[in-house]
Order: C-alpha cells, then sequence, then structure tokens
C-alpha cells in the first residue's frame, strides 16, 4: 500500500456500531448492539492499512489471518471473508461478540498507536453474520477417513474447537456433552443479550453438518469412562470439561434462599429460559435489590440479566477500585448505561435472612488499597469500625470456578494441581495420560471463550501429530 | 427421547416407571440417581434410580407427584417419551459388611432405601428394614423391601397398618433391645432423616441419609444443591447425595428447599388451570 493511501486510509473514522436504546433494551433480552451495516463494514475494513507484518495476528489465539479477512470484506468479498476466517476459527459469530478484542488483536493494530485500532471483532462478526444470514455457509471439502476414532469431553468452546479441527484432517470425532445442549458456557453462561443462543445454535449445526457426532446427557466418567473409550476404539480423548463448582466466600448466611452463585443464576436464566417462567418450568427469583459479588465478566453478566428482570436496584460490589474492575470496559460501560450501581472499595461480610431464611439485607466493609499483592494490584484491606448494611434479597456470589470434579474422580491416573485443574503441556494439551489430552477452564480454570479455543486449537494439531504418528 | 416402557401406581399419586436407558442401567449403583426433563421447556430435576434391568435396558424410577413436574410426568404412561435423562450422577453409596445393617425408608424415601438394602444384603449384612408412610393407602414397596431384608418392619402414622407410630420409635426400639447396629442408612422427608439421625446420633450409630436438595445441572457446574454438612459447604450432586447424617445442617436444607414456594404454587396452578378437570388435591 503506497504511503498516500495509508495516509488516506487513517483518515477515516472509527465506524459506531449501531445498538438497542439502554432504556429500551433493560426491558428485554433481545441483542444490545445490531451490528455493522455493509456499507458500515466496508468503511471500517478501509481503516486496515493491510500492514505486511501483521501484528494483530499474533495477538490472535487461534491466528486468524486478520488483514487478509478484512481486505475481502473492504471489497465487498463477506462469504469469502467467512470462509477466510473459518480456515482458523471454526465460532467466528461466537468469537467477534465475546472475544476480549481490546486486550487482543485489536491491543496491538498499529492504527490503534495514534487513535483508534480497527474493529476487528466487528468486522469479524460482520462476516459470519453475513455468511449466516445469507444462507452461504458453505461446509468445507473434508479429506479421506484417516481411521482414527477421538472422543471429546464436552461440547463447549474448546471441545467445539477440537471436534471442528479433527474433522477438517480426517479424523472422526464423538463429542459427549453433560448437558441437554450444546455449547457449554455459551449455552448456559453468556446471556442471550451479549450472544444469541440461536447463533451458538447455528455453529454447532455447521459442526455436525461437517461430520461431528454430538451426544448430548452424556457425563463421561459417570456413564462411560476415559479409560474406556482409549479401550473401545478411540485413539485420543480431548477433555474440556469445563469450570467447576463455584467458589463461595465462606461468610455466614451464604446459603440463605436468594443467595446465587454466578454459575447457578445464569444457568437458570440462560440455558433453562427462567426468564419465561411460568412458561418456561425453571423459577429464579426476581430480586427488588440485587447485589452481585466480584468484577470480572460473569459478575458483569449476572449483573445485566438481573437488570432486565425488573429490580428496582442492581448493584456490583468489588473490594478493588474501578482501575483495578477485570470486567471489560465495554460490559462496564453497558451496565452503567442500563443503570448498574458500583459499590466499589467495598467487601460482603455477612448476609443476613429474614425468619423464613430468605436474604434481607448484606452486611459489608469498605475497604482500601494497600500494598501491592503477588498479582501486582494492590491488596485491599479492610477499614477498621467500617461496617454497613445494605437491602439486598438477591445477592449472586460471582468470584471464580474451582475444576470439575468428574474426570479426575474417575481418571485417577491424569495429574491434577492442587486445585484440581488438569495439567498439561501448554503447547500440545497433552496430559500425563498417553492419548489424553486437554484444555479450556478445566485446566486453566476461570479464563476465555477464546483461550479455550485456542487451547483446542494447539490440541488438535498435537492429537493429528499423535495419532500420524503413534508418538507420545 | 428416552421411552417409557411400563408405568405402575403404587400408592395415590405415587408411581413406578421404567425407562429405556441402556447404558445407565448398565453402570448405575445403589444411590445413585438420575436427572429428568420432561420437554422443551421442562425443568431438570433429581431422580434416585431405584432399580435397573440390564438385558431390558431399563432404569426404575419412583415418583410421586408434589410439583407441576412430577405431576406432568404422572400423567405420562408406557409408550411415551420423555426428553432428556441423564445419569448416573452421584456417589455410589458405600457398601461393605456392618454385619447389622438398618435400612429406614419414610414415605417415598423407601424407593432409594430399596437398592442399597439389596446392596447390603448382597454385601452379607443382616439387613432390617423399617418402612413407614402417613397411612397404609401411601405405603409403597413392602412385598420388595421384605424380599430384600431378613426383617421387616412397617409403620403407619395413623396406625392404619403396621405398627402405630414413626420409624424412628421402632429404630428406638431395636437399640433398646440391644441390637448391635453396624449402620443405618435412613432416606425420606428432611424432618423423619434428622429424627432418625438424632436417634442414632447418642450411640454413635454410622448414619447416612440420602440428601435431595435443589439442583440445576447435577453435574458439578452450578452449586445450587450445596448443603453445609459438619459445617462445610457440600455439593449434593459430586459429593453425594449421601452424607453423615449426624453432620448434616437439616434447617438450613428445609430453608433452602422452600426458596421457589411462590413460584411452585403458581406452576402447579397454571397446569390445574390448563388441564381442567383433573384435581390435585394436596
Amino acid at each position: 500500500m503506497d504511503p498516500k493511501e495509508t495516509k488516506e486510509r487513517m483518515k477515516i473514522p472509527k465506524q459506531v456500531m449501531p445498538e438497542q436504546d439502554p432504556g429500551e433494551r433493560v426491558k428485554n433480552f433481545f441483542e444490545v448492539p445490531y451490528g455493522y451495516t455493509a456499507e458500515q463494514a466496508m468503511e471500517e475494513a478501509k481503516r486496515c492499512i493491510q500492514c505486511k507484518k501483521p501484528l494483530c495476528v499474533g495477538g490472535c489465539p487461534v491466528n486468524i489471518d486478520i488483514p487478509w479477512f478484512i481486505r475481502l470484506i473492504s471489497e465487498g468479498k463477506f462469504v469469502e471473508a467467512a470462509h477466510k476466517i473459518k480456515e482458523s476459527n471454526g465460532l467466528p459469530a461466537v468469537c467477534g461478540r465475546v472475544c476480549p478484542q481490546e486486550d487482543q488483536c485489536e491491543k496491538v493494530c498499529i492504527i490503534g498507536k495514534k487513535g483508534e485500532p480497527v474493529s476487528i471483532g466487528r468486522l469479524e462478526r460482520f462476516a459470519a453474520d453475513y455468511e449466516r444470514e445469507h444462507g452461504e455457509v458453505r461446509i468445507p471439502e473434508l479429506p479421506k477417513w484417516s481411521g482414527k476414532k477421538v472422543s471429546v469431553v464436552g461440547a463447549g468452546p474448546a471441545g467445539l474447537t477440537v471436534a471442528g479441527d479433527l474433522v477438517k484432517k480426517g479424523h472422526k470425532v464423538t463429542v459427549f456433552e453433560a448437558l441437554h445442549t450444546a455449547g457449554g458456557v455459551l449455552m448456559y453462561g453468556i446471556p442471550e443479550f451479549r450472544l444469541p443462543k440461536k447463533i451458538v445454535q447455528s455453529e454447532v449445526e455447521y459442526l455436525k453438518r461437517m461430520g461431528v457426532d454430538i451426544v448430548l446427557n452424556s457425563v463421561v466418567g459417570k456413564l462411560e469412562t476415559i479409560d474406556e473409550f482409549l479401550s473401545n476404539g478411540y485413539s485420543a480423548v480431548f477433555v474440556g470439561s469445563g469450570a467447576g463448582l463455584p467458589y463461595f466466600m465462606n461468610i455466614p448466611g451464604e446459603n440463605l434462599a436468594g443467595v446465587y452463585a454466578a454459575n447457578e443464576y445464569l444457568t437458570r436464566v440462560n440455558l433453562m429460559k427462567a426468564y419465561q417462567f411460568p412458561e418456561a418450568d425453571t423459577p429464579v427469583i426476581r430480586g427488588r435489590k440485587v447485589v452481585v459479588i466480584g468484577g470480572g465478566n460473569t459478575a458483569m453478566d449476572s449483573a445485566r440479566t438481573a437488570l432486565r428482570l425488573c429490580p428496582e436496584e442492581v448493584s456490583i460490589v468489588y473490594r478493588r477500585s474501578r482501575e483495578e474492575l477485570p470486567a471489560r470496559v465495554e460490559e462496564i460501560h453497558h451496565g452503567e448505561e442500563e443503570g448498574l450501581k458500583f459499590r466499589l472499595l467495598t467487601n460482603p461480610k455477612k448476609f443476613i435472612g429474614d425468619k423464613d431464611g430468605r436474604l434481607k439485607a448484606i452486611e459489608c466493609v469498605r475497604m482500601e488499597l494497600g500494598e501491592p499483592d503477588e498479582s501486582g494490584r494492590r491488596r485491599p484491606v479492610e477499614v477498621k469500625g467500617s461496617e454497613f448494611c445494605i437491602d439486598a434479597d438477591v445477592a449472586i456470589v460471582a468470584i471464580g470456578n474451582g475444576a470439575n470434579p468428574l474426570i479426575p474422580q474417575t481418571t485417577p491416573d491424569i495429574k491434577v494441581n492442587k486445585w484440581g485443574n488438569i495439567t498439561v503441556n501448554p503447547d500440545t494439551g497433552r496430559t500425563s495420560k498417553r492419548g489424553v489430552f486437554s484444555g479450556g477452564d478445566i485446566v486453566r480454570g476461570g479464563a476465555t471463550v477464546i483461550l479455550a479455543m485456542g487451547d483446542g486449537k494447539k490440541a488438535a494439531d498435537s492429537i493429528d501429530e499423535y495419532l500420524k504418528t503413534g508418538v507420545w | 427421547m428416552y421411552e417409557i416402557t411400563e408405568k405402575v401406581e403404587l400408592a395415590h399419586t405415587v408411581y413406578l416407571f421404567k425407562i429405556k436407558a441402556p447404558l445407565i442401567a448398565r453402570k448405575r449403583k445403589a444411590g445413585q440417581f438420575v436427572v429428568l426433563r420432561l420437554n422443551e421447556h421442562g425443568e431438570r430435576i433429581p431422580l434416585t434410580i431405584v432399580d435397573s434391568d440390564n438385558a431390558a435396558g431399563t432404569i426404575t424410577i419412583i415418583v410421586q407427584e408434589v410439583g407441576k413436574t412430577t405431576a406432568m410426568l404422572g400423567d405420562m404412561g408406557a409408550g411415551d417419551n420423555i426428553l432428556d435423562v441423564v445419569g448416573p450422577l452421584g456417589r455410589p453409596t458405600h457398601i461393605e459388611n456392618f454385619g447389622v445393617a438398618v435400612c429406614v425408608g419414610g414415605g417415598i424415601g423407601t424407593a432409594p432405601v430399596l437398592p442399597i438394602a439389596r446392596a447390603l444384603k448382597e454385601a452379607g449384612n443382616k439387613v432390617v428394614s423399617i418402612i413407614g408412610a402417613r397411612n397404609k393407602g401411601l405405603l409403597i414397596l413392602e412385598k420388595e423391601m421384605r424380599e430384600a431384608s431378613d426383617t421387616l418392619y412397617v409403620t403407619t402414622d395413623d396406625g392404619s397398618y403396621g405398627h402405630h407410630g414413626f420409624v424412628t420409635q421402632v429404630l428406638q426400639n431395636l437399640i433398646d433391645e440391644g441390637m448391635k447396629i453396624g449402620f443405618v442408612v435412613g432416606i425420606g422427608p428432611i424432618p423423619m432423616m434428622r429424627a432418625v439421625s438424632n436417634t442414632t446420633k447418642p450411640y454413635d450409630i454410622l448414619t447416612m441419609v440420602s440428601l435431595n436438595p435443589i439442583m440445576v445441572d447435577g453435574t458439578g457446574m452450578c452449586g445450587a444443591c450445596r448443603v453445609t454438612v459438619g459445617g462445610k459447604n457440600q455439593f449434593v450432586c459430586v459429593d453425594g447425595p449421601e452424607f453423615n447424617g449426624h453432620e448434616v445442617n437439616y434447617e438450613e436444607l428445609i430453608l433452602r428447599n422452600r426458596s421457589y414456594m411462590k413460584e411452585e404454587k403458581m406452576a402447579m396452578e397454571e397446569l390445574t388451570y390448563h388441564e381442567g378437570a383433573k384435581c390435585y388435591d394436596k
């Protein structure tokens, strides 16, 4: 690209993605942003200066050829752009919505050095949506069957990525999912208004059309074990069983009615559609005053979900200050637009119940920031004697998850760390057990969709190599 | 889809179902449960596996109509399909030869006791069972429990059959008579399990109870089924469902199980309204 054109391109302003008005969207579960129009997408795509050595590709955990697909969009070749992305990413409509691009591809975008980076995520979303909505989803040509079968435990982001990559390499794949729907956290965790479930299901459908076999209601370890898979015709197993039981704070009153773990609250509303109760059979307590404890993306998802269930007030209680909030800036911004309150430098001490054992208030204490701790963040310390009470009839504890115990319980020769997370070689996903690979939250603890997918991608390459060479 | 192959009415609003689920039938052990979902709008509910038939590929569950989902299940019959059945979940009962094992079942709780009684018998225990119900009409599995046990005592709260009184009175009598009991398992309504535990506690008899809290996923993810046991949080779906009865915080469990009383009532009213003619006398 000649310097003159580069200069011209850098003058194009970042295209704003239209979204539902906050006052309106807080009354519904429809997706918040509408996505780019074709014109906006082409204009935004022109902001990319097509670097010879693009940093964005290295910033992407699955190394999508970003400049290439953006160039295709700028030329109006939207379907081709989607195909390009799908060479490296099986779930682009998902990633375009939920990846923290500001910490990955967009963070290293050269345009971002002087102004706003190219909106890579929004363009990815546009291409994937365009392909899907125009009925032009193409099933790639698959190589002849290698004669090998692989089983995948868990149909979440990691497992689905492994499955998609392995069928493209010519292996047969069966995915075993414990829940009644495939998608894992994309179905039970991330809310409808951030990731419509029909999009997840169409991505799952795409994998099925490529030949991935998905068995639902199948709890590996309890029903069939990994050892049985290995002796019954599967040459390798990938474990992507995901996040496990939620952490609690171990403070008094945590088991009162109305105190939820974020996992349960989100599962009730997203997977079980409790927002449609009584049309859907699963209820959720619709609090008048809802308090979410924690400052991560799961806390934001819980809080923004609660806002849509007609409360008087939803607030976040977080023990550090605004700067330390681990949630995406975009989520915090969306939450505030929707009326979310922040009670920063505040920590719960005790949940207080009424005579029927239902939550009525939370005793909190003020915090101040002290010396930096091992994470480099300043350690919050209690301000003595600053206890106070806040009214709450629903509290949602969103402070992270442990590891799911079912696979380690039933396959003791897979090595786990002291928190129960499976130990792997980070470059290959290989576990301590021959033929068994793992990735995603069961390895990392709570991480992101895209990191789980990155794990899946590496593991798929390593599985393919193992199947071909037999070398462990 | 999981087909119902057989349905038997055991008592008023209490039904036995055999469901086609060959893999679960092959794998399940005493004490484990399934989670099922009837249809696309359905909730996920846990139910103990009472029995299985490997040859027929079926599992047996026993259900009492207590809410919308169980009432809808009660209306289903042989040939109907359940959308989702997942299991076997939970840890199996720890079975060994304790010498004398006493199996106590209260109401519908006799259903999960049955496979445990059988397994204890098979392990060489002298099995003494006590089953009770509010009245004779609500008593279930008497014949099966008699076959599984060396001795069976039956109680009814109203005296319409067997011993007039509670299961715990019979249990106390056995202890008072000097029976050397190595193990007690008590399953039924929470107050009954608490009473059984209180009965054995002074004598330090190992007593297990099977808890039935509210669950959602049932596979160790959501945290809904937490209970306090021995002062610590335990998750019934993966750490249980059986726990040392002397350590369970029953009061907390009772209150937690009432979390959705209002919603459950609303759902039942909707159902009876839509079904019109059918009457549920609860």
